[in-house]
Formats: C-alpha cells, sequence, structure tokens
C-alpha cells in the first residue's frame, strides 16, 4: 500500500468513524439518564440531514442547519414527552421497545414527506471535485467540517457536562437517581433534556456530513446499528470511549475495503459487535465490576 | 411552633401495616429521634415524609402546608433534606460536586444560561462553590472536597452526604441512622455535629439504633413497634417506659 493510499484511508476511516462517535455518544447520554437505549438515534441523524436540505431552499445554509438542529431538538423532547415520560415505573425492555417503534414511525413519516430519494446538502466550500492535499492524498475540505464540528461536540459537550450546574446535575440524575430527586431535582426534565441533547448532536453531525454520505430516509437504521457497536466498543455510557471506538470502527471499516469487497463493511461492524458482546460485554475501556452494577 | 405535623399517618404494603395511625408533632429547632425494633416501621415513616412514599391514610403537613403524597423533588424544594441508612454518593463526582449538587434548589440558573456561560451564571457558580466548601469544612472535611466521593473513607463519605443535605438549606432535616457503621469515637463526633447542626436554626428528625447517642442529643423520643407508636416523651421518661422496656428487652 503507499503512503497516499494508507492516509486516504485513515482519513476516511476517522471521517465516518467521528459520524459513529456522535451517535454513540447520543446513545450514551441518554443511556446515563434513563438507562435505555435509543434506537431512534439515528433517525435524529436523518432528521437533521433532511430537515437542512429543505430548509436550504428557503435559508441560506448556516441558518439552515440551524433551524434543523433546533426542530430535530424539539422532536426530540416531543418524543420523550409524548412515549417515555408519562410510563410509570416502566421496564427498560419495554421502552427500548418503544424506541425501536418511535423509529420506524420517524422513518416513514420521512417516507412520505421526502420520499425515497437520496439527497445531499451541497458542499459547505468548495464541491465535489474540490480537494485539499495532506502528505500527497487528495481529501475533500468537508471531510474537515466533519472532523471538526465533531471534535467541537465532544468538547462543548465535556465542558457542559463538567463545568455547569445543569450538566453536573445530569450527571448526578445518572449516577444515584434517588439521591439526585432528594437534592431537589426533577429528574423528568433531566431526563427530556437529555433526548434534546442527543436530539441536537445528532442533528448537526447529519447536517455537515450529508454532502459526503449523502442522506435518504432509512440511513438511521445503520447508523444506529453503527454507533451501539461504537457505544458498546467504549463502554456504555463512556464517552471519551467512545470517541475512541467510533475512531478505531470508522478507520478499521476504511482499511477493510482493501482486504475485502465493499459489500462487507456493514458485514464487519456487525461481526465486531458481536466479538465485543461475547468477549467483553463491558467494551473496552469499561470495566466488569462497573457493568455488573447497571441494569442492563 | 409547630414545624412538622403527623396525623393519623398510615401505609399499608398489601397486607403489611407499615406505619399504623401514627401522629406526632415536631417542634421548631428541636433533635427528635424515632427508635424502634427492626421493620418498626422507621424508615418507611421517613419515606413517606420525604414524598417517596404516598401515604395510604393520613396527613403530614410541613410549615403549614400539607405535603403527603407530594413527589419527592418537591418537598426538597420546600425545604426538607434527608440522608440515607446506605450513603447514596453521586459516584464519579468529588466531594465537592457532590454538595454542589446540593445547592440546586438554591440556584436559579435557567439551561440558556447555563449554555451560554453568562456572566450572572458565572458569578452563581462560583457563589455555589464557596457556599458548598463552607459546609465541607463545617463538617471539617474541607481537605477532602477534590477527592472522588466514592474512594473516600466510609465516615467522610456520611460527612460528604451530610454536606450535601445542609447545602440545600433545609429547615427540617432527616436523617436515617447517622451513626450506622461508625465506631464509639466517629459516632460521639456525629452526636456533636447534629447539636452544631441544631445551633444553625435547623430542626433534626433521626431514626437512630445507638440509644446512647439518642439519649445524649435527642429533646424527645418517638417509640414504634409494629408500625404503632408506642410511647412519646423526653429521654429520661421513654427510658423507663414499661412499654418501651417490654418492646426493647422482651418480657
Amino acid at each position: 500500500m503507499t503512503t497516499e493510499l494508507f492516509i486516504q484511508y485513515l482519513v476516511a476511516g476517522i471521517t465516518y468513524g467521528s459520524i459513529y462517535a456522535i451517535v454513540a455518544i447520543g446513545f450514551n447520554i441518554i443511556y446515563n439518564t434513563t438507562g435505555i437505549i435509543n434506537f431512534a438515534q439515528g433517525e435524529f441523524v436523518m432528521l437533521g440531514g433532511m430537515l437542512s436540505i429543505t430548509f436550504l431552499q428557503y435559508l441560506p445554509l448556516p441558518p439552515a442547519i440551524f433551524l434543523a438542529v433546533l426542530v430535530t431538538m424539539g422532536i426530540g423532547a416531543l418524543i420523550e414527552m409524548l412515549f417515555i415520560r408519562w410510563l410509570q415505573n416502566p421496564g427498560i425492555l419495554r421502552m427500548i421497545i418503544i424506541t425501536i417503534g418511535v423509529s420506524i414511525l420517524i422513518r416513514e413519516a420521512a417516507l412520505h414527506v421526502w420520499g425515497s430519494d437520496v439527497r445531499s446538502l451541497p458542499y459547505f466550500f468548495g464541491n465535489e471535485i474540490s480537494s485539499i492535499a495532506i502528505s500527497g492524498a487528495r481529501v475533500s475540505p468537508q471531510v474537515l467540517w466533519v472532523v471538526g464540528t465533531c471534535g467541537l461536540m465532544v468538547v462543548a459537550l465535556n465542558i457542559f457536562f463538567q463545568a455547569t450546574s445543569i450538566g453536573r446535575e445530569m450527571r448526578a440524575c445518572a449516577a444515584n437517581r434517588i439521591a439526585a430527586v432528594l437534592c431537589g431535582i426533577d429528574t423528568r426534565n433531566m431526563v427530556t433534556l437529555s433526548f434534546v441533547l442527543s436530539a441536537g448532536i445528532g442533528a448537526l453531525a447529519g447536517a455537515v456530513m450529508s454532502p459526503i454520505t449523502y442522506t435518504q430516509y432509512d440511513i438511521g437504521t445503520g447508523l444506529a446499528i453503527k454507533g451501539f457497536t461504537v457505544a458498546i466498543l467504549g463502554g456504555l455510557g463512556n464517552s471519551l470511549g467512545a470517541v475512541a471506538g467510533g475512531l478505531l470502527l470508522g478507520v478499521i471499516e476504511a482499511f477493510s475495503v482493501s482486504v475485502v469487497p465493499l459489500a462487507f463493511q456493514d458485514a464487519i461492524a456487525i461481526a465486531i459487535l458481536l466479538v465485543i458482546l461475547f468477549v467483553r460485554p463491558h467494551g473496552l475501556f469499561g470495566s466488569s465490576a462497573m457493568a455488573g452494577l447497571k441494569e442492563f | 411552633m409547630t414545624i412538622l405535623q403527623v396525623e393519623q399517618l398510615g401505609k399499608r404494603f398489601g397486607g403489611l401495616q407499615a406505619v399504623d395511625d401514627v401522629s406526632f408533632s415536631l417542634r421548631q429547632g428541636a433533635i427528635k429521634a424515632v427508635i424502634g425494633p427492626n421493620g418498626a416501621g422507621k424508615t418507611t415513616l421517613f419515606n413517606l415524609i420525604a414524598g417517596m412514599l404516598e401515604p395510604t391514610t393520613g396527613e403530614i403537613s410541613f410549615q403549614g402546608k400539607a405535603i403527603q403524597g407530594m413527589r419527592p423533588f418537591r418537598v426538597a424544594g420546600l425545604g426538607i433534606a434527608r440522608t440515607f441508612q446506605n450513603i447514596k454518593m453521586f459516584a464519579g463526582m468529588t466531594a465537592l460536586e457532590n454538595v454542589m449538587v446540593g445547592r440546586h434548589v438554591r440556584s436559579k440558573a435557567g439551561f440558556l444560561a447555563s449554555m451560554f456561560r453568562t456572566s450572572g451564571c458565572r458569578r452563581e457558580e462560583k457563589a455555589i462553590r464557596v457556599k458548598s466548601l463552607e459546609f465541607l469544612d463545617f463538617l471539617g472535611i474541607a481537605d477532602c472536597a477534590d477527592t472522588l466521593a466514592t474512594n473516600l473513607a466510609f465516615g467522610q463519605q456520611r460527612a460528604v452526604e451530610l454536606a450535601r443535605a445542609l447545602a440545600l438549606e433545609p429547615a427540617l432535616l432527616l436523617l436515617d441512622e447517622p451513626a450506622a457503621g461508625l465506631n464509639i469515637y466517629e459516632t460521639a463526633e456525629i452526636g456533636r455535629l447534629i447539636v452544631r447542626i441544631r445551633e444553625l436554626g435547623i430542626t433534626v428528625l433521626l431514626v437512630e439504633h445507638d440509644m446512647s447517642l439518642v439519649m445524649d442529643i435527642s429533646d424527645e423520643i418517638v417509640v414504634l413497634s409494629f408500625g404503632r407508636k408506642i410511647a412519646e416523651d423526653i429521654p429520661t421518661v421513654v427510658q423507663r417506659d414499661p412499654e418501651v422496656i417490654k418492646v426493647y428487652l422482651g418480657e
């Protein structure tokens, strides 16, 4: 393999990997506050892309994306308030099945609204053929947008959880819900907020990746599977683990193309998921003792 | 002045009457203990007052306001804090952060202000930090502020939990077996602390098994047995009550 080709694969891997990481972090945020896996996470990414494309007909690009993110956040809040909030002591399994139902609902609604066409946002700078050179390899400037935006989101989320009172209260709610309630925190609002945050980061990732990966009504399922693999890989609930896991899966997928046919790319993600679930169900960076304390 | 009034309170779990027709009142600024053998309904009583359980019958009024069946985060917002027999720390957070969460009901920064780190919000965050450190200092564990709470010694974790409850600036503090798992020395220390907490103007209701601690610090004692109140008086009288002696020592 030439150096150029190596870098080409590496950059592609990092690009897809950072998208997987964002989906996985979306899983983690909701998992941490509720203990459930929200399988509609991939749909948030699809909505971010689709809504941006629609709003672009009436608005310039930045406000179109901004509005799409806001609307998706609203949809996230709505999902929580309609389907999760009023449940009395719901079982984990019941809530997970609800999120699968919601994901089907959103997908079908998207099919009705946007049809089954493959769409995409225009490149933020330049076009399909413009490229920049990195050590001899040619990559699209959009790649930098994807990686940069995902990186910024990770940093911003970290600041939010570590240095703001609401972030701290969300962590408290995740660590011990009863103690959080007795500190006067309305944990239901924290759950809503976790859906809003997850929807927001998913939608933003969906918008910036759209020019490279394209957007279709049913891309959510595939992304949810990849994101879930990454979340498990990094250890459920561990956001930095998700970043590492995302990049790892992205790079493995990219390099696998040089060994096996492209069509097997998804099979590789599923194979990794199965291996991890069999061998280290608590993830590469989690500890089995901690995992034993969790409900799911 | 009465701060807490419990009126004919009852809680039934299926066939078990855990709390049965219990009435008592709590004077502002007092330290009152609830004692009784295991399964007497002490913790259930606490859970009813804190809003974690809804009573089957009866009423609870706090500062003249009916609070039975109110959601627990609202009860906390009114100024009732509680600690647990089994310490409930926020894992993955430092001692200081644990206490800072306790300031929740005393802070008001909204989500947007928090996200954009407005100057008002930053000032409030700083005030929360300073105030929380004061509470840690009050309990003598300020030097543990930046240690992960779950890495602290058992006695220190109990102090952090107490600091977190105090951070709420409650009018009423419910302590569920504050001396459980502590040695004689630490128990005496927690006794002195509870008296100092009362000096801050906080009314204390505690469940405790350590009789020397209870007799030492309480102004009044309520004795429960099988969910019913069998005695209520000052420590020296309760100690000599024949029915209390019967319940504790057998016939």
